[in-house]
């Protein structure tokens, strides 16, 4: 099993696990708020759309194409 | 009017509001206003071109209430950014410079320069901070001035200019008592013997990073590439959108027409752009792009009346500075057009210029 | 993975989905060196995408395990292509770095991606592609005891409703716009091919319904219920997801950058999977929608042309002709038909990323003229997804790319300007 925080919250997961996996395993799968605020979670699930960019360890990514990894911190992003 | 760039849009604006009936003729043409940056800068290469920015500027902040919220006009102000003393003194001669001007402007010191932008390197020797520039979008502030009464816009192209009237490529013919030229780089192509060359320039904009730059950033080395008469030049210039996008510049190239970004040139452009901000290595850019910059021998725009031509005026050739001087371009052409008293001398922007030093070359 | 990026290759092939496997393997066997880059955590492609929870295929495990083995092979997953700087260069980042690759012969094996096309509500989580939730689920996504509705059009709608029985989803609607004339047609059709009727067989679904239309998603700030509208009648029906898809847009985007011409299908080829660009191929769903089987004989064509071996390619020829009848019929009978796609409506989001309506799209004549008024497509997708939709509601071509590709870092973009490389 393999830790790591969202928004500094620590979850547990399978190895091989993509974030975007992470991010609906929290009980809260957006990703990011658009310009009014309004939650987007990830859409196209390949890398396309955009809609799923988090940071990660500090550089914006995208969660669909992540893997976890042990004490990789996520953040949604705005 | 030929053209419905950002000088041709604000020009059948200011006549449409004077009670001329205006018709523009624009072909859709890659046209800089859609490529641009939309800084509302006071450059002061010459004192007849910070003469035009500053009225401009004035009119600019007069007609930024009515303007539509997609226009994006923002009064972020200019940091012109100094690396070493020699900066400075440039710095302080801009400033003396501007306050003839009646543009207000001030040196900061490198901790207030850090405190108004963190994210600038350690190290750069001071600022000044010109409060009264500012930002807009472009292509949709052209496209609002056009949605004023007395204005019709046909999607079409002129192919040639005859004696008060145009030709269009389906053949039909045009009539008017003025006809105003306002086509950009591509007016060349209407009329000879006009002195414009193009200056090719890359931009790259960034992903969504909101609160991390206020200012457009730009270096005090910008005014000596803008005003370069040949050669490749990079300089630094940043500006934050409303939308937390970094829009990160700028690039100048003689001698070529090829619209393709030149990944070498890019990076150039991005080194030094890092060199000011580190943090923007590791933040994401989403698309970079070209425009032409249609520029004349001695950087001003030809503004005013065709010498020879009857009813003929020329309103082109505004370099890297269209967005910021379109409203006095405008203003000089309304007030020539209508016989008024001029809003500031035209004399250093008239076309005559190019023709007195050369009388031999008048081709037609 | 935090092996070096390699510099220089012979053969350079991006994707590695079943046309890219297929092509490494080819090309390696007869003594190329070959580099395979792909932006996904491990290959597979579309089809046999890896991940926790899943059991791929034996024929997938095979090309998979002979795949990783390829003496002469570097694989770069979670590696992206993001720009051409300079002829055989590309330019590519990781989540940790970047690097330019040289090569003599590159391969484009970029595969397809859902076209999406808006309808109210689509911007609310829960509400995700077909693929793309299949994608999710691959990488981890539990639905177990969810319902989930799936609407759209075009055979993914049963692969991704296959997908979700296995994992214990509950199936709520499967909302087909085809009408039955057409599918019953495809579907008698593929005796031709025995193995896809099968495996149609296999997918058949009770809640299967032909010529239906997506109405709108619902909910406030998660997905709640859709609308479907089925035999004239709509009907409101609680669900947790929507999945939706309506076919298959080729990824031409790295192709066009390099000059590559374009058909209206995707990347145009020659019989030896030659584009109209010397020393660049493809091969695989990029070069239009087909399959998987399609892609794996184009994928060994392609890897056998770039190794010079004319004759054994030729031999394929064949195999290949078969499966794009396949193809063909494919697109005959998944035709969108623009009287079921979800209504207009003017205030629903078109470009998710620079959130601007259909209305304020709606006024303008072309794709240049409203991305200058609107923002349209100036967010971080590129309009990869708008685009596509904009192509549909209102037929305008879409933009060329530009670069990057998609988004990258800035230090990445550093890199394109360097003439030789020593890192
Ligand atoms: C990279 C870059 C950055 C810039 N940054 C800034 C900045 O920060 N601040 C600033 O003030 N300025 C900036 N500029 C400069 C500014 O964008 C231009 O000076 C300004 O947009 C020029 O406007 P225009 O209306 O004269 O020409 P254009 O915008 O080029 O418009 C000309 C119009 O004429 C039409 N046309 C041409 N020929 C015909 C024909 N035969 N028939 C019909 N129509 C025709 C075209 O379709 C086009 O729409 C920048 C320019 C570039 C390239
Ligand atoms: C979302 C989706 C789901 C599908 N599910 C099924 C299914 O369940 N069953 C079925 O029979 N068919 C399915 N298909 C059809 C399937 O795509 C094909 O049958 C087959 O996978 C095509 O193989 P390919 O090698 O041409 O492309 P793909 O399998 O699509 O492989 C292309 C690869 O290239 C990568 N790539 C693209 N651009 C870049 C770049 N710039 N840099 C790096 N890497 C890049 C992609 O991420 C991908 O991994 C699906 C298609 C899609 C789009
Ligand atoms: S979900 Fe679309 S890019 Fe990740």
């Amino acid at each position: 099993m393999i830790r790591l925080t969202l928004d500094g919250e620590a979850l547990v997961l399978p190895e091989g696990t993509s974030v975007a996996a992470a991010l609906a395993a929290s009980g809260d799968d957006h990703a990011r708020s658009d310009l009014a605020g309004r939650p987007r979670a990830p859409f196209c699930g390949m890398g396309i759309c955009q809609e799923c960019r988090v940071c990660i360890d500090g550089r914006r990514r995208l969660a669909c194409q992540t893997l976890i990894r042990e004490g990789m911190e996520v953040e949604r992003t705005r | 009017m030929i053209g419905a760039g950002i000088v041709g849009a604000s020009c059948a604006h200011a006549l449409a509001l004077a009670g001329l009936s205006v018709r523009v003729v624009d072909a859709g043409l890659p046209a800089a206003t859609s490529a641009g940056m939309g800084h509302l800068v006071s450059l002061d290469g010459s004192a007849a071109e910070l003469a035009l920015c500053s009225d401009s500027l004035a009119r600019w902040r007069a007609l930024a209430p009515s303007l539509p919220a997609s226009g994006a006009y923002h009064r972020c102000g200019t940091l012109w950014l100094a690396e070493n003393e020699d900066d400075l003194a440039t710095a302080d001669d801009k400033r003396a410079a501007l306050a003839m001007a009646g543009i207000g402007s001030e040196l900061i010191t490198p901790t207030r320069l850090a405190a108004l932008e963190p994210l600038l390197r350690p190290g750069l020797s001071g600022a000044l901070r010109v409060e009264s520039d500012a930002i807009l979008y472009a292509p949709r502030v052209a496209d609002w001035l056009l949605e004023c009464v007395g204005i019709t816009l046909e999607r079409a192209q002129v192919t040639a200019l005859e004696d008060q009237q145009v030709r269009l490529a389906d053949g039909r013919r045009l009539g008017a008592r003025v006809i105003v030229l306002a086509a950009g780089l591509q007016a060349g192509a209407l009329l000879e013997g006009l002195p414009i060359e193009a200056k090719k320039g890359h931009l790259l904009v960034t992903d969504r990073y909101p609160g991390r730059v206020s200012h457009q950033l730009v270096e005090l080395g910008y005014g000596a590439s803008a005003h370069a008469g040949q050669g490749t030049s990079v300089a630094f210039n940043l500006q934050a959108r409303p939308t937390g996008q970094l829009l990160i510049g700028s690039t100048r190239q003689f001698d070529t027409l090829d619209p393709r970004v030149e990944p070498a040139l890019l990076a150039r452009m991005l080194e030094r752009a890092r060199g000011y901000l580190p943090a923007l290595g590791a933040i994401n850019a989403i698309r970079a792009w070209t425009g032409f910059r249609a520029a004349t021998p001695d950087g001003l725009p030809i503004i005013g009346r065709h010498p020879e031509r009857e009813g003929l005026w020329l309103a082109l050739g505004h370099e890297g500075l269209g967005v910021t001087t379109a409203p006095s371009t405008a203003a000089l052409i309304r007030a020539g057009v209508l016989g008024e008293h001029p809003p500031l001398d035209p004399s250093p922007y008239r076309f005559e210029r190019f023709r007195a030093s050369a009388p031999a070359d008048g081709q037609r | 993975m935090n092996e070096r990026l390699p510099r220089e290759c012979e053969l350079l092939i991006v994707g590695a989905g079943p046309a890219g496997m297929a092509a490494a393997c080819a090309a390696a066997d007869h003594g190329m060196s070959v580099v395979v880059i792909d932006d996904n955590p491990a290959p597979g492609g579309q089809i046999w995408r890896a991940g926790p929870r899943v059991d791929l295929p034996l024929r997938a495990q095979a090309l998979r395990e002979r795949f990783e083995r390829l003496p002469g092979l570097r694989l770069c997953s979670a590696t992206r292509v993001i720009d051409a700087p300079a002829p055989g260069r590309l330019l590519v980042e990781r989540e940790h770095d970047a690097g330019v690759i040289d090569y003599h012969r590159l391969l484009l094996c970029t595969g397809a991606r859902e076209r999406l096309l808006p309808f109210p509500g689509w911007t609310l989580p829960g509400v995700t592609g077909a693929g793309g939730l299949q994608a999710l689920i691959k990488g981890g996504l539990t639905v177990r005891g969810e319902r989930i509705a799936i609407a759209g059009s075009g055979p993914l709608l049963l692969a991704c409703a296959a997908t979700v029985r296995a994992q214990r989803g509950r199936l709520v609607a499967l909302a087909e716009q085809s009408p039955w004339q057409a599918l019953a047609g495809f579907t008698i059709g593929l005796w031709r091919w025995p193995a896809k009727l099968a495996q149609a067989i296999a997918l058949a679904n009770p809640r299967y319904r032909a010529a239906s239309r997506l109405i709108e998603a619902l909910g406030e700030r998660r997905l709640e219920a859709v609308v479907i509208e089925s035999l004239g009648e709509r009907r409101e029906i609680a669900c947790d997801r929507l999945a939706c898809g309506f076919g298959l847009v080729a990824n031409t985007e790295l192709a066009q950058l390099l000059g590559c011409a374009l058909d209206e299908r995707g990347i145009l080829v020659d019989q030896h999977q030659a584009t109209s660009v010397a020393g660049v191929y493809a091969a695989g769903e990029c070069t239009g929608p087909g399959g998987s089987e399609l892609a794996l004989v184009e994928g060994r064509i392609a890897g056998l042309a770039a190794a010079d071996q004319y004759p054994l390619a030729a031999a394929l020829s064949r195999r290949r002709a078969r499966w794009q009848a396949f193809a063909a019929q494919l697109e005959q009978h998944f035709a969108l038909d623009s009287s079921r796609l979800p209504p207009r409506r003017a205030t629903t989001l078109v470009c998710r990323c620079e959130e601007v309506t259909l209305g304020e799209l709606e006024a303008h004549s072309d794709w240049r003229r409203a991305k200058l008024a609107s923002r349209c497509g100036m967010g971080a997708c590129q309009g990869r997804v708008c685009a596509a939709a904009t192509a549909q509601l209102f037929g305008w071509a879409p933009p060329p790319p530009r670069p990057p590709l998609s988004p990258a870092r800035i230090d990445s973009l550093l890199l394109a300007g360097m003439e030789e490389v020593q890192e």
